[in-house]
């Protein structure tokens, strides 16, 4: 952790934390104008950084608390959502945490292996003329809006879904996961939503892997060619250890973005408050669905547990990803900038 | 290096492309929103007389439900051509969030397809000052269409407790003897039925349990409520998002706002409400009801008592009603003046009728007259 080694000739890759010690006190040394603003700049931004995330977090626990004392039901187990019943309150995150987390782990269990093969693909394996171009074509993917997938999704990919579901469910019926039990009827499920998800996620994934997998060092890859591996053993002893650090980051902002996905979810899932391990079966919800279907038409306490439910989403993706930074941290040995 | 640099101005530049192709695109988009607003506009000009400019223009903020988001548009249309002073600015956020807004004092106006609760009412008091407080007016009024998308049916009639079962999935198939009985003569196919409410939560699925709970016999068990309440079926986000997955989904039903089913296309079912022949859902039917119902509110305050278990002649029971909100006493003193002239061109005959051709119904006269006179008493 001390410095980047200097036996690394081959570690290109930018410093995503600079390491405290040794060049901040010679940037101090200079006291050159430039140097002073560039570090009260750069730490500002860091600052600020920290104060919005406390900002937020605090904001919402504030809310969360006076929508918690309202309810007459246990938050972290009741499936309806219906805070403004004057009757009796009560709204729990069953059945989104449940819908949110599935939808995600679909998405990336299709999502991770591909990016990793179309960045490999472009890194290692195409031609450079057609290798660039394509590296843009999976860029467009990022910029199309949510919305538009969306609208896709609701209007092509579900009816085009009925099919894939038939035969999931003949094969697989019997796992009880892809059991259907309305043939027929839409599939606007937790699983056409992951796999809605996991094309929006892929440039995210893709972009980043491709970026590790150009930094491997060089003399890895031609030392294992040397030894006599073909390419692809090249790829799995040199540049995927590597890259993995790398590939875990990429997956983290990836799954942030399922995670919190929102208008495209709302307009593909029919959402209700059943919670079911039929992932074919039309229903369920998710954190940022709910938020933005109930805002519109929320009161007072119907706001305040829309608050709450997003800070549980907030926790969640903090969870999420301190979990991913603990993996990180513990191959640090392939990549000090990445640790 | 320097390659992946050239990349990158490459992937700027493309990126740029898009960005001013849709530009375009976005550009063009709006030229014909204008072109159909100036359409709208010169259609409501023929009866220009009917906009009296206030004396003291200003901007006038509102917001609230979208049921009403389409017919504000066309007031604002014609009477920003008129007045040209004074801009409205329409939000729509929703009636909860309307509301809110109001009781905030961010806005001159709110918008709700639900009268007030006592508890806004309350609220309103520490905005409207001289000790006024918030009214419900109602300006805009539709009705709520069971459409339906099942081959080879082109008409279909439907009564309360079949339709509250359609919708609670305790009917699942389109050959039902229910819906047989109701259908005579009409080859109803052996499907299954997929039934699609609101997701979000909205008037429109207000006051159909509202007709529900008054008209199903009780087949229908859950209060009538804003948030859905019957069991199974699929659900889909706002009346475009249930209006296209009716038109993508064989056998299935749903319900819609009329203008959500015109623009459409999608078949709507009649009603037997009892009257000796089933209702269809037109403006005129929903008129029929508006006008025989009374008025809960007190003093100026019009909240409307719909008669959702009708049975006279022609009289469509699933109306809705979107009130306009505002102070009876101590609105902001310099968008009063705006406030009132815009108000009163929207309840005039002109008004009303400007936005019926965008699936609403205009309001029968003895609700319109009352409305006009609580606007000019607004102070």
């Amino acid at each position: 952790m001390t410095s980047a080694p200097p036996d690394h000739p081959g570690d290109r890759t930018p410093a995503s934390t600079t390491p405290p010690g040794q060049p901040s006190t010679s940037l101090r040394g200079t006291g050159r104008l430039g140097d002073v603003l560039f570090r009260l700049a750069s730490s500002g931004s860091g600052v600020l950084l920290l104060v919005i995330m406390a900002a937020i977090a605090g904001f919402l626990l504030y809310r969360s608390g006076m929508a918690l004392s309202q309810d007459k039901t246990n938050f972290l187990t009741t499936f309806e959502w219906d805070p403004d019943n004057i009757v009796k309150p009560s709204f729990g995150i069953a059945v989104l945490a449940f819908g949110t987390i599935v939808s995600a782990a679909i998405a990336m269990a299709i999502a991770v292996p591909i990016a990793i093969g179309i960045a490999l693909f472009i890194s290692h394996y195409a031609p450079r003329r057609i290798a660039q171009p394509f590296a843009y074509l999976v860029d467009l993917l990022a910029a199309v809006p949510s919305i538009v997938y969306g609208l896709w999704g609701a209007l092509y990919l579900v009816p085009h879904m009925a099919g894939l579901n038939d035969w999931l469910d003949h094969y697989l019926g019997w796992t009880y996961v892809f059991k259907v039990s309305q043939h027929g009827a839409p599939a606007r499920n937790l699983f056409t939503v992951g796999i809605l998800l996991a094309i929006m996620v892929l440039p995210i994934i893709t972009a980043v892997s491709r970026e590790v997998f150009r930094q491997v060092p060089r003399m890895h890859e031609e030392a294992a060619l040397a030894l006599g591996a073909t390419r692809w053993e090249m790829v799995r002893t040199a540049v995927l250890p590597f890259g993995r650090p790398g590939i875990i980051s990429a997956s983290m902002l990836g799954l942030g973005r399922a995670l919190g996905e929102t208008i495209a979810v709302a307009t593909v899932l029919s959402a209700n408050s059943k919670l079911s391990l039929h992932l074919l079966d039309a229903g369920g919800g998710t954190f940022a669905q709910n938020i933005a279907l109930k805002f519109g038409e929320a009161g007072k306490p119907g706001m305040n547990a829309l608050m709450a439910s997003g800070l549980v989403l907030f926790v969640i993706t903090l969870l999420v990803n301190g979990g991913a930074r603990l993996i990180i941290a513990r191959r640090k040995e392939y990549s000090g900038a990445n640790a | 290096m320097k390659l992946q640099r050239n990349g990158r101005t490459k992937a700027l530049a493309i990126g740029a492309v898009a960005l001013v192709s849709s530009l375009s695109l976005a550009a063009c988009g709006s030229d014909n929103n204008n072109s159909t607003g100036t359409a709208a506009a010169s259609g409501g000009a023929s009866s220009a007389a009917a906009i009296a400019c206030a004396s003291k223009q200003a901007n006038l903020l509102a917001a609230g439900s979208t049921a009403q988001a389409n017919a504000i548009d066309v007031w604002k249309n014609a009477y920003g051509t008129a007045c040209s002073g004074t801009t409205l600015n329409y939000n729509g956020v929703g009636s909860g969030a309307g509301v809110a807004q109001f009781n905030q004092g961010k806005v001159a106006f709110a918008g709700t397809d639900f009268a007030l609760k006592s508890t806004d009412i309350d609220a309103s008091k520490q905005v409207c000052q001289n000790g006024g407080q918030a009214i419900d007016l109602p300006m805009v009024a539709g009705l709520v269409s069971i459409v339906y998308n099942v081959d080879g049916v082109s008409h279909l009639t439907l009564d309360g407790p079949t339709t509250a079962k359609i919708f609670n999935s305790e009917i699942t198939k389109w050959n039902d003897p229910a819906i047989a009985a109701l259908n005579p003569g009409v080859t109803l196919p052996a499907t299954d039925i997929t039934t699609f409410h609101r997701s979000d939560d909205s008037g429109t699925t207000f006051n159909l349990t509202s007709y529900f709970a008054k008209a199903s016999n009780g087949a229908w068990t859950a209060p009538a409520s804003k948030t859905w309440a019957g069991k199974g079926g699929q659900s889909a986000a706002g009346s475009a998002g249930v209006s296209s997955q009716v038109k993508a989904t064989k056998g299935s039903i749903g319900y819609v706002e009329l203008s959500y089913a015109q623009t459409n296309s999608l078949t709507s079912a009649s009603i037997n409400t009892g009257a000796s022949k089933p209702v269809d859902p037109t403006a005129a039917n929903a008129a029929i009801t508006l006008g025989n119902s009374t008025v809960v509110g007190t003093g100026n305050d019009l909240a409307l008592q719909l008669d959702y278990g009708t049975k006279a002649e022609n009289a469509y029971p699933i109306v809705l009603v979107t009130y306009e909100v505002a102070c009876d006493k101590g609105n902001k003193a310099d968008t009063l003046d705006s406030l009132k002239s815009f108000l009163t061109y929207a309840a005039s005959d002109a008004g009303q009728q400007a936005i019926s051709s965008k699936g609403y119904v205009p309001m029968p006269a003895a609700v319109g007259a009352k409305v006009k006179a609580a606007i000019t008493n607004l102070s």
